[in-house]
């Protein structure tokens, strides 16, 4: 295990740049999470630290060695792919014996099946080990995937979607199961997806990218109540944070400067209209969810989304009086004003 | 619905049969002329040219010993003269006024044949794997006309090169030996490899590569451990190709072979000329000329089916 830093990495594919002046720096045993839509470049810094690209500028460093000009055999770090994670010819035993035989390490043959009985133990896999790897279920591949990048103890784990060609049941589990792994192993791990959920359940601190440029780093706490900017706004929350232009609701004190309001669920009260609390917004239909429902509400043309307990009473149609509380300000420049 | 009739998934019974007919039949017609040799191949001289054509005869081996054999005519007296046969080959041969001189130039040709076919054609694949993964993995400057230019080396018959070649082999010395059937059969398949192989490695993600080279393996090793087991199937296919074409081919063969490097094909058709028109002995040669294909084809074709690893992604 060891301290990953990035400093200044840039990297452009022809004209389009995929990272450009990354900044980041994972500390021993730490979980971040890079966060981003398709193309923000999260995948492209993965394989700049494992040395599938080399960047055009900026450094790598791995446990305080410089290893930017290293091959990938050279680094010490363990890669998951989104797909075509095992080799297809090769038996889960086999596979998972791959990296403990290469050419880098070459352990004695008593210690690899050691080391590869452990693993499967850790992933829950010792029952097929003898399978060929094209016989398993998807979530059983993507465990075999893990334990082979688990077996060597490298440096750190880069992990690039590794749940997201699975189903959402499978998705969940091993959701908790990498997380459960991680902190059995104490790994340094860097993960890529583009799931919040799995960015908000998983990480000590969450990255942010867009367009190749790291937006914010933090807690998911942090990243969730103190987005630096309405594009990370919109990345965290389900339903999606409501964006208004101030005066629509109601609203205590609405900072100067402020363009854009950022609404979610707990930003907002709901009450219906009675004789204390006139109407301002109608509830123009209900999504229901099972657990959860999702309001609807026109306000003055406009449409915001929130959630509502089942039990909340309210129904399509209802006059409703909406007040804001605590919401997130934004200015001029997409940035957050802090209150006050 | 009628499910029997238009069913996307299963076909009905009664196409399913008709299908079968069909396949049955033209496997028949294509069969008919091999059983012919074969059958031919086993027959008497005198059989092989009756007419109407004997479905039915008496088998023999006469075929394959006139085959091995070169035989000299004597007269009766000297027959008599002689021990008694000691093999069934001797017999026969006597019984046609004959004796056995020496055994014949088929032995030496078929392994010609051997060397040259195989040999070219694990140079071809070999030569064909190295540069279909280049260029499929590497930027390579050019790469589009460069394969066009490789392909273009098949848009003639090679035979309209023929005349340079035979002048070239000539003057470097390469007329008549293996080294240069070997070269010349290599050059012609190895674009044919390049082209289907460059197909196959390109289905091959890269991931399974880069996975490698992360856990510790060069792209050397990655090529070997990973890429090729993986490319079996094409690999298998490929070499079908290259073998049959090399072990059939009969125009350069002729041309440029005529003693020590000489191969199968332009020496079969040259029993016909030894004493009387030989049709087993032909026919006998053609049957074991046919063995070595079907043996590589049968081998590789388990490999050609187990290859196919589709399931192992999860697309």
């Amino acid at each position: 295990m060891a301290e990953v830093r990035l400093s200044r990495l840039s990297k452009s594919f022809g004209a389009a740049a995929a990272v450009s002046g990354l900044d980041l720096t994972i500390a021993d045993g730490e979980f971040v999470v890079l966060l981003g839509p398709t193309g923000a470049g999260k995948t492209t810094t993965l394989r700049l630290i494992a040395g599938l690209e080399r960047p055009d500028a900026g450094s790598v460093t791995i446990g305080g060695e410089e290893v930017t000009a290293r091959s990938p055999a050279e680094r010490d770090v363990a890669f998951v792919f989104q797909q075509y994670s095992l080799y297809p010819h090769l038996s889960v035993y086999d596979n998972l014996a791959f990296p403990l035989r290469s050419p880098a390490r070459r352990l004695p043959a008593a210690e690899v099946d050691a080391r590869v009985r452990e693993i499967a133990g850790l992933v829950r896999i010792d029952h097929k080990l003898d399978s060929r790897s094209t016989r398993l279920s998807g979530g059983e591949m993507q465990r075999v995937a893990i334990g082979r990048a688990l077996v060597r103890k490298p440096s750190i784990f880069l992990m690039d979607e590794p749940l997201s060609s699975l189903d959402a049941k499978l998705r969940a589990d091993l959701r908790l199961e990498l997380k459960r792994i991680q902190s059995d192993v104490g790994s340094t791990l860097l993960y890529v997806t583009h799931d919040q959920i799995e960015a908000m359940t998983m990480a000590d601190r969450i990255g942010i990218l867009s367009g190749g440029e790291l937006v914010q780093l933090g807690t998911p706490r942090d990243i969730y109540t103190s987005p630096a900017n309405l594009h990370v706004a919109a990345r965290l929350g389900n339903p999606q944070i409501n964006l208004v232009e101030p005066g629509l609701i109601p609203c205590q004190s609405v900072p100067r400067g402020t363009r854009t309001i950022g609404a979610r669920t707990e930003h907002v009260e709901v009450e219906k209209a009675a004789a204390g609390a006139a109407a301002n917004a109608r509830i123009d239909w209900i999504e229901h969810l099972g657990d959860q429902n999702h309001l609807h509400i026109a306000v003055d043309g406009r449409r915001i989304t929130l959630l509502a307990d089942p039990y909340s009473g309210f129904k399509a149609g209802d006059a409703v009086a909406i007040r804001l509380r605590e919401p997130l300000f934004f200015g001029a420049d997409d940035r957050r004003i802090s209150h006050g | 619905m009628s499910a029997a009739a238009h069913s996307v998934v299963e076909p009905g019974l009664t196409s399913k049969r008709v299908a079968g007919a069909i396949v049955i039949l033209y496997a028949v017609i294509t069969m008919v002329p091999l059983f012919w040799i074969f059958a031919t191949s086993f027959k008497t001289p005198p059989d092989s040219i009756a007419y109407p054509p004997k479905i039915l005869f008496e088998p023999s081996i006469e075929g394959y010993c006139n085959l091995f054999t070169t035989r000299t005519r004597q007269t009766a007296e000297y027959i008599a003269s002689l021990p008694p046969a000691t093999s069934f080959c001797d017999e026969t041969t006597r019984k046609r006024n004959m004796v056995i001189a020496g055994q014949s130039n088929f032995l030496p040709r078929f392994v010609n044949s051997l060397i040259i076919a195989f040999g070219s054609t694990f140079c071809a694949v070999f030569l064909g794997t190295l540069a279909a993964y280049g260029f499929s993995r590497f930027k390579v400057p050019l790469a589009d006309d460069l394969l066009f230019f490789i392909l273009s080396t098949r848009m003639m018959p090679p035979i309209a090169v023929a005349i340079p070649i035979y002048l070239m082999y000539r003057e470097l010395g390469l007329s008549d030996t293996a080294l240069g059937m070997i070269l010349l059969y290599t050059a012609v398949n190895v674009s044919l490899a390049v082209w289907l192989l460059k197909g196959f490695i390109d289905e091959i993600p890269r991931e399974y590569e880069e996975a490698a080279m992360i856990d510790g393996y060069t792209r050397m090793g990655a090529f070997f451990k990973v890429v090729l087991p993986q490319a079996t199937t094409g690999i298998a296919a490929t070499a079908i190709f290259c073998l049959i074409f090399a072990w059939n081919e009969y125009a350069f063969a002729a041309l440029l072979t005529s003693g020590t490097a000489q191969t199968a094909p332009p020496f079969i058709p040259t029993i016909i000329g030894e004493g009387g028109q030989d049709w087993p002995a032909v026919a006998a040669g053609t049957t074991i000329f046919l063995v070595p294909i079907l043996v590589f084809t049968i081998l590789l074709r388990k490999q050609l089916l187990r290859g196919i690893t589709f399931g192992a992604v999860r697309k």
